[in-house]
């Protein structure tokens, strides 16, 4: 074993990678051992910290200093500076918004200090990439503890009593899932881990699989105990090739080291795992259209019931769970259910992993209690708005969830709180947005997704998410007409109870949410012909305002559709016919002339 | 895998190597690298600090380097700072040599070495 001084931690997250945090590791691991450092200095890929905005991230311990957006051309100046005269390079520290104010270690930042890190405890700290680290942090002694010490009866029991629900966004208690597998007959049954991650902007379970592998594996396993399956699957998206990397090479260290495969522990219990790869469709993540998926047959849903549970896999009892919900419970055995039950709130126990996105300051991944305010949550994690402006409202949910605005703020974040107020907890992905943001265009780019994203299967979601997307697009262009409202209302009704699946189930979400807060903001579309954002060009005109314009040409020169015509020195004029709303004008416009309505 | 016992003595090694990321609530040595204190030997210094820790499997002890604390005629200087003393100790003129009996009496029997320290206050 080599004695180190330091441990130097880079992500290699897909956010990180992506900012090139690869170039960073080759050059500083080629800087130290020019400087023959490299036997004193330990440079060690990790997962996400989910600061993903300032990446790359690199962390320096034993001090834990926490250096932002570090590139290659920072590397000379951190070996030099830090690793061989100790002196922190303060200008890639972490500047917290808002103040002046430096943070230098990690522990220190806003961003992390209202976090409460379960599903995420090991991201950002361990190399996902060797075994042995999650190991030194209590890594597969939850399976120990449940071969050794627990039947299978103790170990459903212990799940049901920790209160953990379903982090994949329906939110069913876990515990009673695994009771159901239990107790079905059958001489086969499985274990599936869901990892179709497909809400636009979540990322918190290929973080999750990214930087802390095995702990799904390990919880897996329990599961595959506790319902009495030897045989785990999971279906993981082809666009997540590093989750999918580790994955692999997770699976094969277990493998070596006998955690996975044939009489783990020496007490008689198999139990293995395989990746099955899905190609990107939105409706494998439900799951029977999952369990279809690997089969090897098209990815369509199927009624239920019969529930998974009873009638899975091949037609086999399966448990299917979310990626985050393993993550939980390998804590929950490890630290008992009274620990995870004391967080959170009456009906929603633990943590809740969000990918913050959107008009806001600091984006990334947080794992906050449930409970936890959308306020603490944009303003003290997030940081506030972009540029200041005002809030608007927060997505949650994806394209099956709703819009939370501004009077509501204060709500605790829990899954019952969320359907109450016409939202929903879904996989964790929370948009902010802004007072620009326009929410008929909003309502209308979630049903374009979803309307996308329908298999097919049931006319309610074919058809029916088509004709609402028909008439979001007309209001859109200006071309609503007052009985619009009443259609999309009754429509979204129809298809919210008629639809085979979750994803018919909840695609009217995102309108229903949005008439209900921002009704006014869709009446102003269809009889004002307006859009009060400033967002939907049909009902958008540009015109330049003689008093400012100097007659520079500035615009003229700029317009893509050559639509703006005038003479030096003189005001110009926009051709209503010809201009395309781009915008290209207004931003060009060095006098602020140029107004848009 | 085949018990119980082989996960625990894998653990107890891998945590050893990981230490550096943790908490360990040993004391930490500072070694300090200013261009006085690296014209004086720090770098030896520190490179005896680190083979010596090695030679006694000492991995919970974090040694960390800073920068030239003014004292420039007292160099190579290392602190040793214990978690919840206020006061670190500061040693002065250390040399490959005395660095050792340093780590034998500070830092594993934990007397520190009175006659090399600078503190004022002591």
């Amino acid at each position: 074993m080599e004695f180190y001084r330091s441990h130097v931690l880079v992500c290699t997250g897909t956010g990180c990678t992506s900012s090139n945090s690869r170039s960073v590791i080759s050059g500083l691991r080629k800087e130290l051992a020019d400087k023959g450092l490299e036997k004193e200095i330990q440079v060690i890929e990790t997962g996400c910290f989910g600061f993903c905005n300032l990446g790359p991230i690199m962390v320096v311990y034993p001090e834990g200093v926490f250096y932002c957006r570090v590139s290659q051309d920072d590397i000379q100046e951190i070996v030099e500076e830090h690793f061989t005269k100790g002196r922190v390079v303060q200008r890639l520290l972490y500047h917290e918004p808002n103040t002046t104010v430096k943070t230098q270690e990690f522990n220190d930042i806003e961003f992390f200090k209202h976090q409460k890190r379960i599903a995420l405890s090991n991201c950002g700290i361990i190399n996902p990439e060797k075994i042995e680290e999650y190991i030194a942090r209590d890594g597969y002694f939850a399976l120990a503890k449940v071969l050794h010490e627990m039947k299978p009866e103790d170990v459903i029991e212990e799940i049901k009593k920790s209160g953990l629900r379903g982090r994949g966004g329906g939110g069913f208690p876990t515990g009673m899932k695994w009771n159901f597998a239990h107790k079905a007959q059958g001489d086969q049954k499985y274990v599936v881990c869901n990892a179709d991650e497909g809400d636009p902007g979540a990322f918190m379970d290929r973080s999750v699989l990214e930087g802390d592998p095995h702990s799904v594996l390990e919880a897996m396993a329990i599961a595959g105990y506790a319902i009495g399956a030897n045989q785990g699957y999971i279906y993981v998206r082809a666009e997540y090739p590093i989750a999918v990397e580790r994955l692999r090479l997770a699976i094969e260290q277990a493998h070596k080291m006998g955690l996975l495969g044939k009489n783990i522990f020496g007490m008689g219990f198999d139990f293995d795992v395989d990746i099955r790869l899905g190609a990107g469709a939105f409706v494998c993540g439900e799951e029977t259209a999952l369990l279809t998926s690997i089969e090897g047959k098209r990815g369509e849903p199927r009624p239920r019931p019969p529930f998974p549970a009873n009638s899975g896999l091949w037609g086999k009892p399966t448990i299917i769970n979310n990626v985050e919900t393993y993550a939980n419970v390998t804590r929950i055995i490890r630290n008992g259910w009274e620990w995870f039950a004391s967080m959170g709130t009456e009906k929603s126990k633990g943590t809740k992993v969000f990918a913050l996105a959107g008009k806001i300051k600091n984006t990334g991944l947080i794992e906050v209690p449930m409970g936890t305010t959308l306020r603490t949550i944009v303003y003290d994690i997030g940081g506030g708005i972009l540029n200041d402006k005002k809030f608007k409202a927060a997505q949650t949910g994806g394209p099956s969830g709703g819009c939370i605005p501004a009077e509501l703020l204060d709500t605790p974040i829990d899954y019952d709180n969320l359907i109450a107020i016409g939202a929903m907890m879904g996989s964790g992905g929370l948009i902010v947005m802004d007072e620009d943001t326009c929410m008929v265009d909003i309502a209308r780019f979630f049903l374009e997704f979803t309307q996308d994203e329908s298999c097919g299967k049931c006319p309610p979601c074919r058809i029916g998410t088509k004709r609402m997307l028909e008439i979001l697009t007309r209001i859109c262009e200006g071309k609503g007409v007052p009985e619009d409202l009443e259609n999309l209302e009754t429509l979204a009704k129809t298809i919210k109870s008629a639809a085979l699946c979750g994803l018919g189930q909840t695609a009217p979400n995102p309108v229903l949410s949005t008439l209900r807060y921002f009704r006014h903001e869709y009446e102003a579309h269809i009889y004002d012909k307006k859009c009060p954002a400033g967002v939907c060009k049909s009902l958008l005109s540009y015109k330049i305002n003689e008093d400012k314009c100097r007659g520079c040409s500035l615009c003229a020169r700029n317009c893509p559709a050559k639509a703006i015509s005038g003479k030096v020195k003189e005001p110009f004029v926009i051709d209503p016919e010809k201009c395309i709303k781009c915008g290209a004008c207004m931003e060009k416009c060095k006098f602020g002339a140029i107004e848009r309505k | 895998m085949r018990s119980l016992e082989e996960l625990k003595s894998l653990k107890a090694k891998a945590e050893k190597e990981m230490a550096l990321r943790e908490d360990t609530g040993k004391p930490t040595i500072i070694v300090h690298m200013g261009t006085c204190g690296i014209a004086n030997g720090a770098r030896e210094v520190l490179n005896t600090i680190l083979s010596e820790l090695k030679s006694r499997n000492l991995t919970d002890i974090h040694v960390t380097q800073t920068g030239c604390p003014g004292l420039c005629h007292l160099e190579p200087l290392i602190t040793v700072s214990e978690p919840g003393k206020k006061n670190p100790y500061i040693y002065a003129k250390v040399t490959t040599e005395n660095v050792k009996k340093i780590i034998l009496q500070h830092i594993i029997n934990g007397q520190p070495v009175t006659e090399w320290l600078v503190n004022l206050e002591k």
